[in-house]
């Protein structure tokens, strides 16, 4: 786990090339690679160049509009941090364990959440590249080309999304920016008609979602040699695992494993993250670098996510999830799968899990349930941790004797995975460009490596590759010597 | 938007109207026929002492306002209420109904003059619809929908407002306040408190609460204060609520405002009127004012 081609050597001697932004992921992201004459590799980093400024913006808000507040951090998984305020927010109101209904309406909208997010990121912005290949025609690349060639996957992408959505709709109120989680509980159970509505197609969810998870698994296995190489490296990981050991997206403890697979804690009270976790200010990033204490900076760092999530649980609570699970474990043998595009694959189970618990959950009686809240003793400092669809999400606030928030401290998904996706970018860097004459399908690889993380580095959602892309060649004077482009209505051109 | 002015204009638009309508065509016409005027068109009967407004309301004719609230006496200053009376721009809370009057509101030319002053309002403060706990019961936000309010269009103030959390059981957010002075006038005439007041002048009005500190928490107020539930937007808010009314399951997200028969509080969240029976509430120095005939309950 070396830290190498993360600053030249001598950069004011070499080539600086740009991707700004990275299309198809949430949000805006650049790489940039500094090469010599030879066209050889560097220096290469993922900058985020957004900053939101959100923790210091909530300071001095009344706690309970803070569920709500937060989930302008992002349009793709709002949910995510609704959850994950309300969950820190319950310690406010006192409420050490939520009425059955309250948590399972949490735990629906969590799932279809997960549903929406898992089949948007595959269906929308990467079946793309996996069915057509990273350097196949660029006009092509997108979910207009699936659409065309594979109208029936592009379909089942579409509807996949919309379900979650509806899951949604009828447990936070809206599709995106509900209202659903208060501290302290939910604002609405289930009616007998919405669930009803959502049971009608559940069956055929969970249908889809297991073929989805067997195309690809095919993938994997007609090409083994990419899929088990691509960017590879190799890291410990992160993730909140049940209090049984299970796959557990929406509560639980810390567990974290080496590069090895073995543990390297276990059983951790999410509340004591800060005991566990430290974080690097970089200059040339605004997202920071999170890393586990105990391994210091050189070593700490890990990654998060579906990857991590299906590796590190010791077993999935629905019987089709478990079953893929099984697989894709005796897949990648006795060491842990570390290579990136495995993201897909356990991204595709965990999508299946999503939808079995759905189903499971809309049979529940509680879901229409009418106890919905409960308080207990005032508190003023509360930590709500969630597995987001791109991993751990932590958020911790304090709150003063007026009700107005004083800290807030949050670590997103995709921090988390900063030197994981860093770390990516510069085995795919080596691997591909090394030595060769930059082109865009080439530039598209690392893209493609940025995207198996299903980074969302803010709140923006206008991807759906047709993001504006360019890619300066410039000389050591700083003077431009070549310009890719991509246009916003996909074409591409060089000058 | 000027204060100064839209003062000066309010007390000169009641003034002139009261005095037009004692002369001659307050109430009942001189031929003994129900009097009546006509709003865009449509023939309004009106009682003596009648406010355009009230009369319009008790027509079922909607006229936007927002500083005006029937169980109140006018203020006249946030002009959305603004018409056209006889050719004339007045506002239709202050200026009383005379026999025979042609009056213009919803033109495309006034309601363009309400959106300016909305747009305005928006500005002005900081108004963060997405997170505030009044969004689908505030008259500010449904009056915008109404009036196809689709942008800000001027550039935002961004003041800095803090909030007052000193009170343990009421929340001040002082960056959504429009100085309506709904509140000012609860407490002064119904609670008997002068809890708030407006002060300054101009672009620097704001709004103040009556304690040397300058912290809610220092005067007299409670929530069972009828200046606790008359902010038509979100300043005044009952601490620790927040959205257990879903968004979707609002006041104005069952209707649009001018449907609302008195978009007054939204009346989801408000305990039941503590002053019982009266149709409209209690309505001290409002002796000139007939009770209003459409109003339910707020
Ligand atoms: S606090 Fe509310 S009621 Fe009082 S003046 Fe401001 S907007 Fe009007
Ligand atoms: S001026 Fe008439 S409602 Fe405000």
């Amino acid at each position: 786990m070396s830290l190498s081609l993360e600053t030249a050597a001598n950069p004011e001697n070499l080539r600086r090339v740009a991707i700004d932004p990275v299309s198809r992921v949430e949000g805006h992201g650049k790489v940039t690679i500094l090469l010599d004459e030879k066209n050889r590799v560097h220096q290469v980093r993922l900058h985020i160049v957004e900053f939101r400024g959100f923790e210091k913006f909530i300071q001095g808000r009344p706690y309970w509009e803070v569920p709500v507040m937060v989930q302008r951090l992002c349009g793709i998984c709002p949910v995510s941090h609704h959850l994950a305020a309300s969950k820190a927010l319950d310690a406010i109101v006192g409420a050490k364990q939520l009425t059955p209904t309250a948590e399972k309406m949490r735990r629906l909208m969590h799932y279809g959440q997960i549903l929406q997010s898992h089949a948007l990121h595959f269906f929308h912005l990467c079946s793309p590249d996996l069915l057509f290949g990273f350097d196949s025609e660029i006009s092509k690349r997108n979910i207009v080309g699936i659409a065309e060639k594979y109208p029936e996957t592009a379909r089942r992408g579409i509807l996949l999304r919309k379900f979650g959505q509806e899951v949604i709709r009828h447990t936070a109120g809206k599709r995106i920016h509900g209202t659903g989680a208060v501290p302290g509980g939910v604002n609405k159970s289930l009616s007998i008609a919405e669930r009803d509505e959502l049971l009608k197609d559940i069956y055929q969810m969970v249908a889809w979602s297991r073929e989805a998870v067997h195309m690809v698994k095919e993938l994997h296995h007609k090409n083994p040699e990419l899929y088990n190489s691509f960017g590879a490296f190799r890291a410990n990981y992160m993730s909140m695992v049940g209090f049984d050991g299970s796959l557990d997206l929406y509560h639980g403890r810390l567990r974290a494993r080496d590069q090895n697979g073995d543990i390297l804690f276990d059983g951790v009270d999410y509340r004591n993250y800060t005991q566990l976790i430290e974080e690097e200010v970089k200059n040339w990033s605004y997202m920071k670098f999170p890393y586990l204490k105990s391994l210091g900076k050189e070593k700490g760092w890990y990654r998060v996510g579906p990857m991590s999530r299906v590796q590190n649980c010791d077993f999935i609570s629905t019987p089709l999830a478990e079953i893929e699970r099984r697989e894709f474990m005796a897949y990648s043998g006795v060491m842990p799968m570390h290579a990136p595009l495995g993201y897909h694959w356990t991204r595709m189970i965990e999508m299946l899990h999503a939808a079995e618990m759905i189903k499971d959950l809309l049979h529940d009686d509680d879901i229409t349930g009418s106890e919905l809240m409960a308080s207990g003793e005032r508190g003023f400092e509360g930590v709500g941790v969630i597995e987001a669809p791109r991993g751990t999400l932590i958020h911790h606030y304090r709150v003063d004797e007026n009700d107005l928030i004083t800290m807030c401290n949050l670590i997103v998904s995709t921090t988390h995975n900063n030197q994981a996706m860093n770390e990516a970018v510069r085995r795919v860097a080596t691997q591909y460009l090394h030595g060769h004459e930059i082109t865009e399908g080439l530039l598209n690889h690392i893209e493609v490596a940025v995207r198996a993380f299903d980074p969302c580095l803010s709140c923006a959602t206008h991807a759906l590759g047709k993001m504006p892309l360019e890619v300066e060649v410039l000389n050591e004077a700083g003077e431009r010597l070549s310009i890719l482009s991509r246009s916003g209505d996909g074409l591409f051109s060089a000058s | 938007m000027n204060k100064d002015v839209t003062f000066a204009l309010s007390s000169a638009g009641v003034g002139e109207s009261v005095a037009r309508g004692q002369l001659d065509r307050g109430g009942v016409a001189m031929n003994n026929k129900p009097a009546t005027f006509t709003l865009d068109g449509k023939t309004i009967p009106f009682s003596a002492g009648q406010t355009l407004i009230q009369a319009a309301m008790a027509a079922g004719v909607y006229i936007p306002h927002l500083c005006y609230n029937p169980e109140f006496k006018p203020h006249g200053s946030c002009k959305l209420c603004t018409v056209k009376a006889d050719g004339r721009h007045t506002s239709s809370c202050t200026h009383q109904a005379q026999d025979g009057m042609v009056v213009e509101s919803d033109t495309k030319e006034i309601n363009d003059e309400r959106r300016a002053l909305l747009q305005m309002l928006f500005v002005e403060g900081n108004h963060f619809c997405p997170s505030c706990e009044k969004s689908g019961n505030c008259q500010l936000q449904a009056t915008a929908y109404e009036i196809g309010m689709m942008s800000p269009h001027f550039d935002h103030f961004f003041p800095d407002r803090p909030l007052d959390a000193s009170h343990p059981d009421y929340l001040l957010d002082f960056n959504r306040c429009i100085l309506c002075s709904l509140c000012v006038r609860a407490s002064r005439d119904v609670d008997g408190k002068n809890v708030f007041a407006l002060s300054g002048r101009g672009i620097k009005s704001h709004l103040i609460v009556n304690a040397k500190s300058g912290r809610l928490a220092d005067t007299g107020f409670s929530g069972e204060d009828k200046a606790a539930h008359v902010c038509p937007v979100g300043v005044i808010l009952k601490k620790r609520v927040g959205f257990a009314v879903p968004i979707g399951s609002r006041s104005f997200d069952e209707q649009p405002i001018s449907a609302t028969p008195h978009p007054g509080p939204a009346a989801a969240t408000l305990p039941p009127h503590p002053q019982g029976a009266c149709p409209v509430g209690p309505r001290s120095n409002a002796a000139t004012l007939p009770p209003h005939p459409t109003v339910k309950d707020v």
